[in-house]
This record gives structure tokens, sequence and C-alpha cells, in this order.
């Protein structure tokens, strides 16, 4: 990664462990402002216990996390509100409230974080589901009558709704057709580029990685192996990345059976 | 050595799960005085906890209150004091029967639903998903639930006290030969506040605990549906048991002079 400037987020020494198992292992980590950073890994290296330590969902047991500069790491309450406030999520499995019709989903943070009037939200709403290629008539259906791929387009319409300045997007493309994976990877790059949004993805779908990042980073047994512009990941000598980006089972990478 | 370390788990176990309870009370409780109070969710879930508990509460507290009139009359006609069926149906329903029953009723129905909704919302991350648009989950799921089945659970106690003592009446003139009109004269003058008020304090600590034990079992569930289903289980086991002793301390602070 590069180095100039104030990090978007950086993570520097982070560690966390739950009971045994030592998930991230001093992890160190940039992304600069406007990137579009991708960290790649298997099942169980961390990825997801990472973004949830940026926002805050759980607390390092070691390290620093810094946005802007500032630092987060035990931030709560008001003040993690307000630093979560520059950010968005697309979860994996879209995590839509089944509770409410899907234009309440897109519109929740307008409506409950920053107290925008129902009807000025519900507006935005479908213009946030327009964006994703989805018409209005979709915003009165309840979240369990659309597909997958319907999901995680409201799910991404829910992202950008409130226009945050930082992205997560986790597993965007896992679970869709190639088809429709292609579709959400597309609709990643043109909404991320309409806003100027710095984004972190992680994903083991390589296809993904490389079309929607400008950088990847490989995450093993807790710690960052391997960084770099995406253009040289096929460049690089890494065992690590060698051995993950074509899928070979030998390799310094032993799988784990267990968690 | 096997023995001991197996005291020793339950006993680490024991102890953090109290801890957890402990945190999650503390920030439950101190989220209903900390703004935003969300009214209309707080409205929805009364409809939830009271209006739809309505049914099952109203049925058990008439056949309870039935039911009390005649085992009543069975001990009372043995010394010729079968005139006290209706203040002692009275006193059984209003101070013990009525928050009890309603309390768990209304465990087994709503414990169980608040544990499932809030569980099935963590392991979909719903609620990771809430923290990510600025929205406090326990101040979003928890506190209009808690505040909720405190508003709730009074007023239909005080409807199940209503419908109990009806029981009691039509079973005492239906089937014991009771004059109504003596009865209900007996009843009214056997009322006293303090039964009444005593049974409604009962009502409002049985529904705190309840939303609780649903609250608490759901937040921390893991592991899909298992993980779920045991949430609920867990839910609805342990509101059971502290409403049991709940009431045992506070009929001990309330009526043990």
């Amino acid at each position: 990664m590069s180095a100039a400037g104030t990090p978007k987020v950086e993570l520097r020494g982070v560690k966390k462990r739950f009971g045994d198992k030592v998930v991230l292992d001093g992890l160190d980590l940039r992304i600069e402002p406007g990137h579009s950073l991708v960290v790649i890994g298997g099942s169980g290296t961390g990825k997801s216990v990472m973004i949830k330590c940026v926002l805050g969902i759980l607390t390092p047991d070691e390290g620093q996390i810094f946005v802007d500069g500032q630092e987060v790491t035990n931030l709560r309450g008001r003040a993690r509100e307000e630093v979560l406030r520059k950010f968005a999520m697309l979860f994996q499995g879209a995590a839509l409230f089944d509770s409410l019709p899907v234009w309440e989903n897109v519109a929740f943070g307008l409506i409950q974080g920053r107290g925008i009037a129902r009807n000025k939200a519900r507006d935005i709403a479908i213009e946030k589901l327009a964006k994703v290629g989805l018409g209005a008539d979709v915003a009165l259906l309840s979240p369990a009558e659309l597909s997958g791929g319907m999901q995680k387009r409201v799910g991404l319409a829910r992202a950008i709704a409130a226009d945050p300045e930082i992205i997560f997007f986790d597993e965007p493309t896992t679970g869709l057709d190639p088809i429709m994976a292609d579709v959400i990877n597309d609709l990643i790059i043109s909404t991320v580029k309409d806003l100027g949004v710095t984004t972190l993805s992680i994903t083991h779908d390589m296809v993904s990685a490389r079309k929607i990042s400008d950088h990847i980073a490989m995450l093993y047994k807790g710690k960052i192996v391997w960084g770099g512009p995406t253009s040289e990941i096929d460049r690089t000598d890494n065992p690590f990345v060698d051995q993950f980006i074509h899928g070979r089972a030998d390799g310094p990478i032993k799988m784990e059976v267990r968690a | 050595m096997n023995v001991l370390a197996t005291i020793g788990r339950f006993t680490l176990g024991f102890f953090r799960e109290t801890g957890r309870l402990s945190v999650f009370t503390g920030d439950s409780v101190s989220g209903v005085v900390r703004p935003p109070l969300y009214w209309y969710l707080i409205a929805q879930q009364m409809m939830r906890i009271g209006f739809y508990s309505l049914p099952v509460v109203g049925l058990t507290a008439f056949f309870t209150g039935g039911v009390l009139a005649l085992q009543i009359y069975n001990g009372a006609s043995r010394y010729g004091a079968e005139s006290f069926v209706p203040v002692v149906v009275l006193v059984g329903i209003t101070r013990e029967l009525g928050p009890v029953i309603a309390g768990l009723m209304v465990a087994g129905r709503v414990a169980a639903a608040i544990a499932a909704e809030i569980g099935t919302m963590r392991v979909t991350e719903q609620i990771d998903a809430l923290t990510t648009l600025s929205t406090n989950p326990i101040k979003y799921l928890v506190v209009p639930r808690l505040v909720a089945a405190v508003i709730s659970m009074p007023i239909l106690v005080a409807i199940a006290d209503s419908i109990g003592v009806f029981g009691g009446y039509v079973a005492s003139t239906q089937s014991l030969g009771f004059n109504g009109a003596v009865y209900m004269n007996n009843t009214m003058n056997g009322l006293t506040f303090d039964d009444v008020s005593s049974g409604l304090i009962k009502a409002a600590v049985f529904g705190f605990l309840i939303a609780l034990m649903g609250c608490f079992n759901g937040f921390h569930s893991r592991g899909g549906a298992q993980g779920v289903g045991s949430a609920t289980t867990n839910a609805v086991v342990s509101a059971s048991i502290l409403i049991l002793a709940a009431n045992y301390l506070l009929t001990n602070l309330l009526f043990t002079k």
C-alpha cells in the first residue's frame, strides 16, 4: 500500500482472539482515501472479524484502529454512532430487516440515524433503488419476496442511501450465479465511482476481487501476508497468493478442518 | 480431576453468564432514560405482548378462578365456612394466581417469540446491520419490549383478575348453588386496594423479567437454527423460573410484616 497522506482507515497491530483461537494476530492495514481495497483469504482467516473490529461490533484485544486519523478503537455510544455515519456495509446475506418493507430497509439509516422525515426518506429510497436497477414497484415488497440477487441490490441501495464515505462489502457475490455476480460487481463499480467513496471488500471470489478492486491484500492466519495493486497480483511470487489465486490444495496454506 | 474441571467450568460459566446478564440489564435499563425512545415501537410491542395475549390469559384465568372456587368450597364446607369462598377466590386470584398464571402464560408465549425474533436477527446479521446504520440495537430492539411488557402486564393482570373472579362466580353460582347477588356482595366487601396493587406490582416485575429473558437469550444466540431454538427454550425456562422466584421474594416483601 502507498504511504501518502492520512489513510481513510488504518489498523495497527490489531489482535483478536476467541478463547484459544487467535483470529487476528497483529494485523496492520491501511486503506487510502478513494481506494477500493479487497482483502482476500480463505474461510475462517479473520476477514469478517477485521471488518467488525473497525465498525466497533467487536472490540480488539490489542492494537489501534484509526478513521481519518482519529483513533476509534474503544469509542462507545454517541461518539461511535458519529463515526459510523461515515460507514455503510453490504452484508453477505444482505441482512435486510424482514419486518420492514423494502423502501423502509433502504431508508432506515436516513430515518433512524439522520432523523429525516419518512416521506422524504421514502423518495430518496426509491431513487437509490433505481440506481441499483430496481423499480418503485419493489419498494412495497417484503424482503422475503425477493430473490438473492435482488436482496443484494436492496442491500447495496441501503448502503449508499445515506451517502457514506466508506463502504464495506462482505462477500458481495457469494451465493449468486455468475451472471448475477457480475451484475452486482458492475453495480458496485458504478456506485463507488458515482459516490467517490473508499471501499473495503472481503471475498474469496477472485473474479470479483480483480474486478472491483484497485488494490488487493491477502489475509492469512490473522496477518496480511501480501498487499499491492491489483495489476500485480498475477506477477507476485508470494507463495500464499500464488496458491490462493490458483486454487491449489498444495502449498503453504493448510486448511484447518475445525474453526 | 475431571470432576473438578467440570465444577470449575460450570462455576466460570455461571459467573460469565451472570456478568453478561448484569451488563445487558444495565444497558437496557439505562436505555429507557436516554433518548431516543421509540414510542411507535413501544405501542407495537404493547399490542403483541398485551393485547394478543389476552385470549390465552383470559381463558386460563377463567378456568383457574372456577377451579379455585370448587376446591375452596370443598375444603371450607368441612368447617361450615362456605361463605368465605368469594373472598378467598378474590384474594387468591388478585394476590397470587392472577399475576403468576398470567406471567407463566405470557412467558411461554412472548419470551419465546421475542427470543426467536431477536435470535434470528442475530444469526442473520440484522443486529450488526442496525449498528452500521447508527442505530443502537439495545435501544431499538430491547428497550421498547421492556417498556411495553412492564406497562402491558399490569393491565393484562387487572383484566385476568376480573375474569378469574368471574370464573369463581360462574362456578359458585352454577355448580355450588351460591346466590349471585350475595356472592358479588361478599366479593366487593372483601376487595382491598393492597390485594390488587400487590398483584399489579408483581405483574410489572414479571413483565420486566419476561422481556429481559427473551431479549437477552435472543441477543446472545449463536450458531444458526439450533442456536435460535436453544435461545427460545432458555428464554421460556429462565423467565418461568425467575417469575416463580421473584413471586416468592415479592410476597415475602409485600405481605410479611
